[in-house]
């Protein structure tokens, strides 16, 4: 045994001599960097980002887009099929589909958005108020609690019975039933970093709280907060739709891509088109600010990636 | 134990409180005047004064609040404008159907996404797993109703194989009852079904990177016995916990779900009640939702000692 264990006595100058270099076998590294590097590297952020941009983009430029009124009604001209003509076909008040379809992505896209920022900045007071102010908190949360626990779409529904419908208050209606989850999110973070070394240590250099929440707090709230309002915009498009399509969101005067799915609904079994379309603009818009939200989190958030 | 049970359920009583104010305050400033309405188009104002008395609607608002909730503990939750009937009757007639909806969705959402995420973990990083976790974001993604008529026209009205819409009682028979709610518990299901394979997936990957998993390899356990008894066991309690919570998307999405498929139940009764601007059916309908959401969620958090006996209170 001994004879073929090397001792360290056995340890010779040929056995210490420096090893050959090691032949390249890994090629360098190529490290892209700019904006190509980083949607290279975050897959997600670049096909939701391009898409969504290119949402907007027809949102804005509807009216060039080759559309005609959206409201126009042409009797003689009912349910076409999908023509060369009528790209998405007609309608059963004779409407042109694809125009409709076109300009629906404004109201898709300004609930989203005016939602996902309403109740970012609303969930953001309100988290940081819970978070530093104790006896406030417990109130703040058994009322979040309470909101919480009815579920969304029935609290903006409940919400939207009270008032007429109109694009105003569809987004109040959504951002109330959205307001408790980022306040419990902000809460969450505002509880861990206050527990940090570096506040603890601005706290004893005597730092006013409002500077604390403004320099230490607030900076390392956006990340997560960015991740979570793609979410809200994503959800908010959902339920805009849905409220929509049952009759209590967008008026019906304005073409929304709930509204023409509900109208279309009737005929949907003979003329499924009317239905079709704006059911694949939704779903892909939804799942755009999906994979920017999944994207966002992997890059911002490394942590909450591995976890989910 | 008994003590946490007891804070557990103390806990609920605000939570309950502030929904129920929430709801009250609906019909509060709801418009309209409903002695108004009740004493119909002939009255004087005198009439509508007396009705306004007798219902207590002149009343201050903390007084007619107490006064509700005592009526709804006793079951009252008023009267509709639109039918004149209790509400507490018009849901009585509807709750079957959605309550099948539900339970035919919870079973076969949770049979499908739960070895989804097993799977995906377990084949982390392959194309399996690249498709659960797709699946996932496109289950977050396609709203319900849309996922309904794509389901509804391949496979009701292209192959025919299921019906197109409707309901059929349970006394009717097992086959048809449940003919009726698989195109509509699958749509439901498939936001679901995203979120438990995802939280699943989460979960077991964690799980998977533990000592006893190593364990269990080195001693010859088979595949099979370790994701499912070894591991899944251990991961059981964020997926039961999402499963509680995610009730609260099945029942936004039954609303939808409901109408898309024609099925008579709460649902529809609810949007019928949002049409018709009917507030008492409205306010009942949220009230009930809610208080089985909080339910649910109670009952949940007291069986975690059940998945887990090492939480102890």
């Amino acid at each position: 045994m001994s004879a073929s264990v090397l001792s360290p006595g056995d340890v010779s100058a040929a056995t210490v001599k420096a090893a050959a270099p090691l032949p390249d076998i890994m090629p360098p590294v190529k490290v892209r960097k700019g904006l190509w590097g980083f949607m290279y590297r975050n897959p997600s952020i670049a096909i939701g980002g391009t898409i969504v941009l290119l949402m907007i983009l027809m949102a804005i430029f509807a009216p060039l887009l080759w559309t005609v009124d959206p409201t126009a009604l042409a009797p003689a001209r009912r349910t076409r099929e999908p023509s060369a003509q009528y790209w998405f076909g007609t309608d059963m008040l004779g409407r042109d589909v694809y125009s409709r379809v076109v300009y629906g992505a404004r109201v898709s896209l300004i609930v989203g958005f005016a939602v996902a920022f309403c109740a970012s900045v609303a969930g953001l007071t309100i988290g940081l108020i819970s978070g530093f102010v104790r006896w406030a908190d417990g109130i703040i949360m058994r009322v979040m609690d309470g909101l919480m626990s009815i579920p969304s779409i029935l609290l903006a529904i409940a919400l939207m019975a009270l008032t007429r419908g109109s694009v105003g208050n569809v987004i109040l209606a959504i951002t109330v039933a959205e307001i408790p989850r980022v306040s419990r999110l902000v809460r969450g973070v505002v509880l861990s970093l206050r527990e940090q070394p570096y506040v603890d240590a601005a706290v004893s250099c005597g730092t006013r709280t409002p500077v604390i929440i403004w320099r230490h707090i607030l900076p390392n709230t956006i990340a997560p907060m960015t991740v979570q309002a793609t979410y809200v915009c994503a959800s908010a498009m959902i339920v805009e739709s849905i409220l929509s399509f049952i009759g209590a969101g967008t008026p019906p005067i304005i073409p929304s891509w709930g509204n023409i799915m509900a109208e279309g609904r009737a005929l949907w079994q003979v003329k499924p088109y009317i239905v079709f379309f704006p059911a694949v603009f939704l779903s892909i818009t939804v799942l755009a600010v999906n994979l920017l939200g999944d994207g966002l989190r992997d890059a911002l958030d490394p942590r909450m990636a591995k976890r989910l | 134990m008994f003590a946490y049970v007891v804070r557990r359920v103390l806990a609920t009583i605000p939570v309950m409180a502030i929904v129920a104010l929430f709801v009250f305050s609906l019909l509060y400033i709801a418009p309209g005047d409903p002695a108004a309405v009740i004493a119909g188009d002939q009255a004087t104002p005198d009439d509508v004064e007396r009705i306004r008395q007798s219902l207590g609607l002149d009343r201050p608002y903390l007084v007619r609040f107490g006064s509700w909730v005592w009526d709804i503990l006793r079951g009252d939750l008023g009267v509709s404008i639109f039918t004149n009937l209790p509400v507490a009757t018009m849901i009585k007639q509807r709750i079957e159907p959605t309550l099948s909806l539900m339970i035919v969705t919870l079973c076969l959402a949770v049979s499908i996404a739960v070895p989804m995420g097993v799977v995906a973990a377990w084949k982390v990083g392959t194309w399996i797993d690249r498709m659960v976790m797709g699946f996932a974001v496109l289950g977050f993604s396609v709203p319900v109703f849309v996922v309904g008529y794509l389901l509804a026209y391949v496979f009701a009205l292209e192959l025919d194989w299921l019906p197109v819409q409707g309901y059929t009682a349970f006394s009717q028979g097992f086959v048809p009852w449940i003919e009726n709610l698989i195109l509509p518990a699958v749509a439901l299901g498939s936001v679901y079904i995203a979120l438990i394979a995802r939280i699943t997936r989460a979960t077991m990957l964690e799980v998977l990177q533990q000592d006893y998993i190593r364990t269990a390899r080195a001693k010859g356990a088979n595949q099979v016995s370790i994701l499912f008894l070894h591991a899944l066991k251990n991961a059981a309690v964020p997926i039961v916990t999402v499963i509680g919570i995610g009730i609260a998307l099945l029942i936004g999405g039954a609303v939808v779900t409901e109408s898309v498929f024609a099925i008579p139940g709460l649902g529809r009764l609810t949007v019928d009640a949002i049409l018709r601007r009917d507030y008492p059916v409205i306010q009942g309908v949220v009230l009930l939702f809610s208080f089985v959401y909080v339910l649910v969620n109670l009952v949940i958090d007291l069986l975690y000692t059940l998945f887990d006996p090492r939480i102890r209170y």
